[in-house]
């Protein structure tokens, strides 16, 4: 948006934009065009809501060319008041919103503040503007939000505009904004076509508007065809909430994924309680961190790309603690697991500690990269959000990845031989102190790859890791200990599951009866979704 | 070895001691203990630590000015680590071994119920800085922060009028708990009082430290296709990051679908960011954008303090928010009435708080209401700006007077606007 304002808006040359806007302004039925005035442009920043608002519909009563850069300026919080005139202030440099000469800004400028209402209201006019526009895509977007203000006065606007409009999904939303408008008519036929063409969209913009006429309308034809729209645009709508929910299931599955990943080699293969699990996260969400920094200070131009950078530090540093934990504690404790339980939880408390005492006690932020923020829509009612969308796939990549080295590498296979049975692996000649301090660290660098995730849709603080070490490790106990397909098959169906229930019964109860499930099930099946077959059953 | 080592050691600390002040009375009696009881660690850690600092930074003003009664305050804090029953524990110690003449402490409701038995057994004198449900009036406590007739029902209102959006449907949500289940209770009343039906009301709750919003939003969403709906949120502590950062993924804007809360401040939004989050909407008595000459000077006190004291996060980029102004007004108040009953006994300074004023960050003279230990507070609505500041939209024309019991629970009205006397 501003991007657009600083290259068309200011630069006199936009000549095109300039003759395009005029010929809007004709088309808009403009009686004579006015230049928009200082005053016009003070009205439209000073004063109560109301007053400015009927400033707005005045001014767009006659459109000029500088009113699309003045109100784009006013919905990007860029326009100050000073000295009783209204200036528009971009990059620090403030400028005349009629002329769009340059003028030196005064002291004690004050800015315009919009509120909700305000900004609605300028959005719409926007659109207005922006249905003569060139660009397909503003031209869209105008469309679209068209229809959230509908009344019977945008009729005669809409009406031009379709006239003219020869971009299919454009014109869809133009009619759709025109049917809306229709749906106040005073003319019962009229109410009745525009009801039905609403049902037939099945967007929930419709189902809104149906709703609202339904509440205030008499007549019963009418009534009966809005029931009826109403119907048809549930059936519709229900998919994409079906599909939500199962979208939803398998988002919380890749998390769950990627947060027992780990957890399925150091627990799952190697056999150590590991409470410190979660601080390794913890370690890869604050490398994360650290990474974002990095770039912010030293290569803000790149900023977009920390992500591809934060994965492979974050792996690092995690697997890093990992191979020191290994090597000077719990390589002294293999074989009594109660004892590494105690020593993993104490050294997740020391993590902790030191995390808090280096970062401080707050939640620091972490910003999504512009490509992961947003959402693409799939369906009307259906917006699947990118960062977890990416999220899934790269616990896919992560998930091939560890089935790779566990299965095909020369490292997975002595692991494997060492965990199946240690003192045959050693008489072989598999260096086996080795192969478990490579083991725990490439388990803990996956929980920093989870943390690296988790960075990029919760909060990363020094208690990150406690909210997701009694999911990590109810996954790997629910899918077999020491069966990566389990593990997966655990996390999405917990997933789901989850999700489903909480749909059903909401957050609170669905946590219960997930925990309830898991004890009911382990209780039938203690073993896990997939038993380990095979002499290492009883090791 | 060591043992006898140490008390060595003591008794020679203390034999220095005793030459070098002579004739001196005790140390302690040179000195004002107050005691500060707020989460260090734990999952409240995040926005209570904050408030022990404006209790630490508060004490240096008021000693650099001369102490109190010409004594210097002594600090005690001490860490309840967001443990609820931890609270209770540490503030019988800070009232019977410490012998504090007052605590500052506490965030969540259940902390202050807590504490709450322990400070009336042992007639101790409790500063709450935090906007809580009401439904409670101690004649030892002081509540500097809201009562729900100061945050939460003119919030309300502001949404159904015209410039909050005219909302006609209302999601209630929040996290599960005494606070935000008495407060929806008290909101439910009150929007039926108003003509709303039970059906356009949908109260959702998450348990503590909830981080996976994707159900949730996408249920506001079909929610608000039925009619003009906002969203009133009470989810406390950490879990609003995800919860915004879901609202701002699933392309849920404030122009459609405005939510606002009451325990989302500059601080919790710090890591969040905010752009995708413009135009939502936030209540409290105080914001750090507020242009007052007070305010000003609280903000330079507060970076000042926190660069001098290497205040992780808020020597970089120092953030006041409402609880820390009502801790700030609370201990100044506390002062003011100690020197005016010339004392620290409690139930003369209790007597002495009465329609105390002080000139508050949020711009009013701040005034302690002489019966009810609730402060008369200005409400502000302010609205999320991209730099995680909030733009004032909506202000009360004059201070409101607190009313801990709510009209809107039956049974109030009987109940009497001032601590029962026992």
């Amino acid at each position: 948006m501003l991007g657009y304002f600083l290259t068309t808006g200011l630069r006199p040359a936009a000549a095109a934009l300039l003759r395009r806007a005029a010929l809007a302004c004709a088309l808009l039925g403009a009686t004579a065009a006015h230049a928009l005035t200082p005053a016009q442009a003070l009205a439209m920043a000073q004063g109560d809501s109301d007053a400015r608002i009927a400033a707005i519909e005045a001014a767009l009563a006659s459109p000029t060319a500088p009113l699309g850069p003045y109100l784009r300026a006013m919905a990007d919080d860029a326009v100050v008041v000073a000295d009783g005139r209204a200036l528009v202030v971009q990059g620090g440099q403030a400028s005349d919103p009629v002329s769009g000469a340059a003028v030196a800004l005064p002291e004690g400028a004050e800015d315009v503040m919009n509120n909700n209402r305000l900004r609605g209201e300028i959005s719409a006019a926007l659109a207005a503007l922006d249905l003569f526009a060139p660009d397909t895509v503003r031209r869209r977007e105008a469309a679209q939000a068209m229809l959230k203000q509908p009344s019977p006065e945008r009729l005669p606007l809409l009406d031009r505009a379709l006239a003219q409009e020869k971009d299919a999904q454009a014109r869809q939303s133009l009619e759709l904004a025109r049917s809306a408008a229709q749906l106040g008519s005073s003319d019962v036929l009229q109410r009745r076509d525009a009801a039905a063409a609403l049902g037939d969209s099945g967007s929930p913009q419709a189902r809104l508007l149906l709703q609202t006429r339904l509440a205030e309308e008499s007549d019963e034809r009418v009534q009966a065809q809005l029931r009826r729209s109403l119907a048809q645009v549930d059936d519709r709508l229900a998919w994409g909430e079906r599909l939500g929910v199962v979208f939803t299931g398998i988002s919380l599955g890749s998390i769950l994924l990627l947060v027992a990943l780990g957890l399925a080699i150091t627990y799952g293969l190697m056999g150590v309680i590991n409470m410190a699990h979660g601080e390794l996260m913890m370690i890869g969400a604050y490398a994360t961190y650290m990474v974002q920094n990095l770039f912010q200070a030293y290569l803000p131009n790149a900023f977009d790309a920390y992500l591809l950078a934060a994965v492979p530090l974050s792996f690092l540093a995690a697997a890093a603690v990992g191979a020191l934990m290994e090597r000077t504690v719990l390589r002294f404790l293999y074989g009594r697991p109660l004892e590494t339980l105690l020593a993993t939880w104490g050294i997740s408390l020391v993590l902790m500690q030191l995390v808090r005492s280096l970062f401080g006690a707050q939640n620091v932020g972490v910003e999504n990269p512009s490509w992961m923020s947003g959402g693409w829509q799939l369906l009307p009612n259906l917006t699947l959000p990118l960062n977890r969308l990416v999220i899934i796939v790269f616990a896919a990549a992560v998930l091939l990845a560890m089935a790779w080295t566990i299965g095909r590498t020369r490292l997975g296979l002595f692991v494997r031989g060492v965990t199946q049975n240690r003192a045959m692996a050693a008489c072989v000649g598999v260096n086996t102190a080795r192969v478990d301090t490579l083991a725990f660290a490439l388990g803990s660098g996956v929980a920093g790859l989870a943390g690296c995730a988790l960075s990029q849709v919760g909060n990363v603080g020094p208690d990150l890791g406690q909210s997701y070490i009694v999911d990590a490790f109810m996954v790997v106990v629910l899918g077999g200990v020491g069966q990566l397909l389990g593990t997966v098959y655990a996390a999405l169906g917990l997933g789901i599951l989850g999700k489903f229930l909480e749909g059903w019964t909401g957050a609170v109860l669905a946590k219960i009866a997930v925990l309830v499930f898991i004890i009911v099930f382990i209780q039938k099946r203690p073993q896990g979704i997939f038993a380990m077959k095979g002499r290492s059953a009883e090791a | 070895m060591q043992r006898r080592f140490t008390l060595q050691s003591l008794a020679a600390a203390a034999a220095v001691a005793g030459l070098g002040f002579g004739a001196m009375p005790a140390w302690a009696a040179d000195t004002i203990k107050i005691g500060v009881l707020h989460s260090l660690s734990g999952t409240m850690a995040i926005s209570e630590t904050v408030l022990k600092d404006t209790v630490l930074m508060a004490v240096e003003e008021i000693n650099a000015a001369g102490g109190v009664l010409g004594k210097k305050l002594e600090p005690v804090v001490v860490d309840p680590a967001s443990n609820w029953p931890l609270f209770a524990e540490k503030a019988k110690q800070l009232l019977g071994q410490d012998k504090v003449a007052v605590i500052f402490g506490g965030w969540t409701s259940v902390s202050r119920k807590s504490v709450l038995p322990v400070v009336e057994e042992m007639n101790g004198l409790l500063f709450y800085p935090v906007q809580y449900e009401g439904e409670e009036l101690s004649k030892n406590v002081f509540y500097t922060g809201a009562a729900p007739n100061q945050q939460a029902i003119p919030a309300v209102d502001y949404l159904m009028g015209k410039d909050g959006g005219s909302a006609k449907r209302w999601v209630l949500l929040g996290t599960d708990y005494v606070y935000p289940r008495t407060t929806n209770k008290i909101l439910r009343a009150y929007l039926k009082s108003k003509g709303v039906k039970d059906s356009d009301i949908d109260e959702k709750y998450t348990p503590f430290g909830h981080s996976d919003y994707q159900t949730i939003v996408a249920d506001i969403k079909k929610f608000s296709q039925g009619g003009k709906t906002a969203v009133v949120s009470t989810i406390n502590g950490d879990s609003n990051v995800p919860f915004y950062k879901e609202l701002g993924n699933a392309g849920l804007k404030a122009t459609d679908v405005p939510v606002v809360a009451f325990s989302v401040g500059e601080e919790e939004l710090r890591g969040v960011d905010t752009k995708p989050l413009v135009g939502h909407l936030a209540a409290w008595n105080y914001f750090m954008s507020l242009k007052n000459p007070e305010n000003t000077a609280f903000i330079k006190k507060w970076s000042d303090y926190a660069k001098a004291k290497n205040i992780a996060g808020h020597k970089d980029r120092p953030l006041t928010n409402d609880p820390m102004e009502a801790t700030y007004i609370g201990i100044h108040m506390w002062k003011q009435a100690v020197e005016k009953a010339k004392s620290t006994d409690v139930d003369k300074v209790i007597a002495a708080m009465a329609g105390q004023t002080f000139k508050a960050p949020s711009g009013i003279v701040s005034k302690m209401d002489e019966k009810n230990h609730h402060l008369h507070k200005n409400v502000f609505i302010g609205e999320i700006k991209a730099d995680g500041q909030f733009n004032v939209v909506w202000k009360t024309p004059a201070p409101i007077k607190a009313k801990p019991w709510s009209p809107y629970i039956p049974g109030n009205d009987k109940k009497k606007d001032e601590p029962e006397k026992k």
